[in-house]
């Protein structure tokens, strides 16, 4: 019962806006909104990820996500590679670990 | 654009969600483990991610489940935890207008916030092969299901991911895709700015609120900055 409500309001949050939207001709504006919003997701998802550990934020060279983030931007853009980038961030966090 | 057939687009589409699926892999195991601990049967820890498959929620419901949480706290905090996918399904939204509504409603079902980022990198390339679309979401499904299955049935006994460097697998595939979305200076501003405010409302604000603000926010001020700077030139 729980979990058919649980399932019910997640797979609505995921299907509504794509089933009513391709439908209408959206203004410009929101068009343009929307076209920032990939941008805006990665950047919110990304920040506490690299700036907060366990709720508070560490800028310390402890902080190991922080300091593997560098070698993965650098991969990021010279590779512009999915694989090469996670390849060197997830080396890079086992690196620091041994340390 | 070269013809793909529809093996050939769900081969590239796997492979492209490699990295999600080093990522989901994990944290798979940990939901399922921590979801047995918090006491749901195998059946249970399985069938929540066959059903709802939103990996956070998935481990608050878990936690509110053991502490024995009634339906209306937990079904709306799942709500909650997940409204930033309406974002989301909106953004991808005017790049798949031609598709079936069919395909749209199984499609949608596998949107998270990683499938999303790929989703997005291919579909700014111009239209998608719909069995591309499909790779990329059944591999990353596919991983969550199997490994919460395994982290249920095996829990303890498996080696910690953190060695493997494992827990950086989706923050690192998320900065190649952000890399690859800065295409200019306005969309460096909205980018860091999102992560900025990601970060102030996670730490004021309790819940989950900051992912949804902070992209609403940040992809209003891209609005704002790309508007004055069309006028004033």
């Amino acid at each position: 019962m729980i979990l058919a409500g649980m399932a019910l309001v997640t797979y609505l949050t995921r299907v509504l806006p794509l089933l009513t939207l391709t439908e209408m001709r959206l203004p410009p504006l929101l068009l343009r909104w929307l076209s920032f919003i990939p941008v805006a997701v990665l950047g919110a998802l990304l920040g506490p990820e690299l700036l907060l550990e366990g709720g508070k934020l560490n800028f310390s060279i402890g902080n190991h996500h922080l300091l593997a983030a560098l070698p993965s931007f650098i991969a990021a853009v010279k590779t512009r590679s999915l694989l090469w980038t996670v390849v060197a961030g997830m080396g890079a966090v086992v690196l620091l670990r041994s340390l | 654009m070269v013809q793909l057939t529809a093996r050939e687009a769900f081969g590239a589409g796997v492979r492209q969600a490699v990295p999600i699926m080093f990522g989901y892999g994990p944290i798979g195991v940990a939901y399922g483990v921590l979801a047995r601990q918090a006491g749901l049967t195998l059946a249970q820890t399985v069938a929540m991610s066959i059903f709802v498959y939103a990996g956070s929620s998935q481990f608050i419901a878990a936690g509110m489940l053991g502490a024995g949480a009634g339906f209306l706290p937990i079904v709306s905090t799942t709500l909650l935890v997940n409204l930033r996918h309406l974002l989301m399904s909106a953004a991808l939204s005017p790049h798949l207008g031609g598709l079936r509504r069919s395909f749209l409603a199984l499609f949608a079902f596998h949107i998270t916030d990683e499938t999303f980022a790929l989703h997005s990198a291919n579909l700014d390339r111009g239209p998608a092969h719909p069995w591309l679309l499909l790779g990329i979401n059944l591999a990353s499904y596919g991983t969550w299901v199997l490994s919460s299955l395994l982290g249920g049935l095996f829990g303890s006994i498996l080696p910690d991911p953190a060695r493997l460097g494992l827990d950086f697998a989706l923050p690192a595939m998320f900065i190649a895709l952000l890399v690859v979305q800065l295409k200019g200076p306005v969309h460096m501003l909205v980018g860091g700015a999102a992560g900025a405010l990601s970060v102030v409302i996670a730490l004021l604000l309790p819940g989950n609120w900051n992912v949804v603000l902070a992209s609403i926010l940040a992809a209003g001020l891209g609005l704002v900055v790309s508007t004055c700077k069309s006028r004033s030139s």
